[in-house]
């Protein structure tokens, strides 16, 4: 059992962010609901696009495909089991059903019906869950550390992890022309918009540089890469030269561009990952450059190996070492020794 | 078809030749669960060669009636109909359970023509029959979905789920056939977990339930037929009361074992006495 809180000390404490917390920075850019629209997009000239969740419409976007084409959706229940097997039914009938939920339900209660119903019989099915990793404080119920470990582990499965509502936007119809199976995480609600200010686009299995730097190589995805952004700026002041590579395709990874990246000679590799440190993007890029015999300094930021805490996100990225602050201090840390 | 008694001769030659077709298989392997394989038997005669619409030559045709196998260890009984059906060539029947084969002991879609589901891992049939049948309604076609599972299967809480989602739907292209032998692998179904009295679960879940002996061709056929006709738009299920090792009354009377064993030799005294059988 935990211990009791320490009493106040005139700053306010922070109260839990649980479904519907936003990880917009105060201030930031932002576009409210881009899966759902973008879905409502490809959708208009895709007769074969369903929607199907299992009672988490509102919390994933998908209500507004749900408004814009109700013959379309279908309400499984509170049955994420039967949302996927059914999910592969529909694909087997020549329809691409996106699936969505919320990132721990799909990944570990209904692996098996992923792995069986969709990966192993190769599914036209997307899966696009809502908080992913560490992006509610709701608790380890709704934290879904491990979602890419296990998805990777899937042969068949595409893994795709998108920074931001302009990102998300192009990755939804890109995912409808790929045939076959892919996991994609899901930002909802009130989504920062950070990419098109680097003039970035999407593709399928291609990392991308958003800026270069002599000191540190960031390799990144998710919701990171907008702090590694963030990161890097900051360490302007400090004279620290960061680049930073985007990897929002987590699966197939884009071992040439990480390759030709990490081999540059002189620069620290850091991969920043909103995931536990085991079996996600880090390991998956350490393996990389291990098999490759690419060796440079190389370190992880990412969740640690435990059952993290319920509280309020700000709180918690600090605490885990993800927030835009945390990493800064790490880089920091990491070069001056 | 005449369904009084005497008058199901020709299905009852197809279910001779399932079966023989089943233990010719287990010959090769030295082991399969031949036990289900004979307890099914009549039920998959009826299914491919009275009720369903398919084309053998062409295993994907878009008007076919679908039928999954969820329980994917019974494929030994799924490839001796298809094996009949003309869907599988009957030279294959050689190949089962080897390497390189299309007949793997657990069935595979990827493996077999006319195999529409990955089983295995029981329980997950029924929800993929919900989102077959939803499909086939919004393409507005008339193909049934026919599911065969297990009564160990019961079990699973997902198949539940589905259940209950196939009423919510009104999913009345679902053709459901759960097998009763009362066995499954650590001992007598009813025994692991009591899921009687099933009949009325599943009424109250919403379904059209027929209970049959599911080694009684005419009943068998009676039912398939009541589940085509029913007027409710509520998803139908056949609850099949069969006898592991029917037709080989030494199998029939052996100890009862999901994996029952059978000697070397017994195989052919198998093919005898289904032969028997068939001349009676």
């Amino acid at each position: 059992m935990k211990s009791a809180a320490p009493p106040l000390s005139g700053k306010p404490r922070l109260t839990t962010s649980a479904m519907i917390a936003s990880i917009a920075g105060e201030g930031q850019k932002t576009r409210p609901a881009p899966f759902g629209h973008a879905l409502v997009d490809v959708a208009k000239s895709r007769p074969d696009v369903l929607g199907m969740t299992a009672d988490l419409g509102k919390y994933t976007d998908l209500h507004i495909f749900g408004q814009a084409f109700p013959d379309r959706y279908y309400q499984m229940g509170m049955a994420e089991q039967l949302l996927f097997g059914a999910a592969s039914g529909l694909a087997a009938e020549g329809f691409t059903p996106f699936a969505t939920t919320y990132a721990v339900f799909a990944t570990r209660r209904a692996y098996d019906f992923i792995h069986q119903t969709i990966a192993e019989e190769d599914r036209n099915v997307k899966i696009v869950c809502a908080l992913p990793g560490l992006t509610s404080g709701y608790g380890p119920s709704h934290q879904a550390a491990e979602d890419l470990a296990l998805m990777r582990a899937m042969p068949n499965m595409t893994v795709i992890d998108p920074c931001d509502a302009h990102e998300i936007e192009q990755v939804v119809p890109a995912i409808a022309a790929h045939r076959g199976p892919v996991y994609m995480r899901l930002l909802r609600g009130q989504v920062p918009v950070v990419l098109d200010d680097y003039g970035y686009t999407f593709e399928l299995g291609k990392a991308k540089t958003l800026r270069d730097g002599n000191d540190v190589l960031v390799i990144s995805s998710g919701l990171m890469t907008m702090r590694a952004l963030e990161s890097a700026k900051a360490l302007e002041a400090d004279r620290i030269d960061v680049s930073v590579l985007h990897v929002p395709t987590i699966k197939p990874l884009d071992t040439e561009t990480i390759l030709r990246e990490a081999g540059k000679p002189g620069r620290l590799v850091v991969v920043a990952e909103n995931h536990t440190v085991v079996g996600g993007l880090g390991e998956a890029v350490a393996g990389l450059l291990m098999r490759s015999g690419v060796h440079p300094a190389f370190r992880q930021i990412g969740l640690p190996d435990e059952f993290l805490a319920a509280g309020a996100l700000p709180t918690l990225h600090d605490r885990y070492g993800i927030s835009t602050t945390a990493i800064v201090f790490r880089i920091k840390e990491w070069l001056s020794r | 078809m005449a369904t009084s008694k005497g008058h199901n001769r020709e299905l009852a030659e197809r279910a001779y030749r399932v079966r023989r077709n089943a233990v010719l298989m287990g010959e090769v392997q030295g082991q399969g669960y031949i036990a289900q394989a004979l307890d099914i038997a009549d039920v998959l005669a009826t299914a491919y060669f009275h009720a369903m619409r398919y084309r053998p030559d062409d295993p994907t045709w878009e008007g076919r009636d679908r039928f999954l196998l969820s329980n994917g260890h019974y494929a030994i009984a799924l490839y001796a109909a298809l094996i009949e059906a003309g869907i599988i060539p009957r030279e294959e029947l050689e190949t089962y359970g080897s390497d390189e084969s299309r007949l793997p002991m657990s069935g595979m879609a990827s493996y077999t023509p006319g195999m529409e589901m990955s089983g295995g891992s029981l329980g997950v049939g029924m929800s993929i029959a919900v989102g077959m049948a939803l499909g086939l309604k919004r393409k507005k076609s008339d193909s049934r979905v026919y599911i065969l599972f297990s009564d160990g299967e019961l079990d699973e809480g997902s198949v539940w789920e589905a259940l209950m989602s196939a009423a919510h739907y009104k999913l009345d292209n679902i053709v459901a056939i759960v097998d009763v032998n009362n066995q499954q692998a650590d001992g007598p179904s009813t025994q692991v977990m009591a899921f009687e009295p099933l009949v009325q679960k599943l009424e109250a879940f919403g379904w059209f339930v027929q209970r049959i002996d599911g080694n009684d061709l005419d009943a068998v056929v009676v039912a398939f037929d009541a589940a085509k006709d029913h007027p409710e738009p509520k998803p139908r299920i056949i609850v099949a009361d069969t006898l592991m090792g029917k037709g080989v009354p030494f199998l029939e009377v052996r100890e009862k074992n999901h994996f029952i064993r059978v000697d070397a030799h017994e195989w052919q005294l198998a093919l005898a006495a289904l032969d028997e059988g068939r001349l009676a």
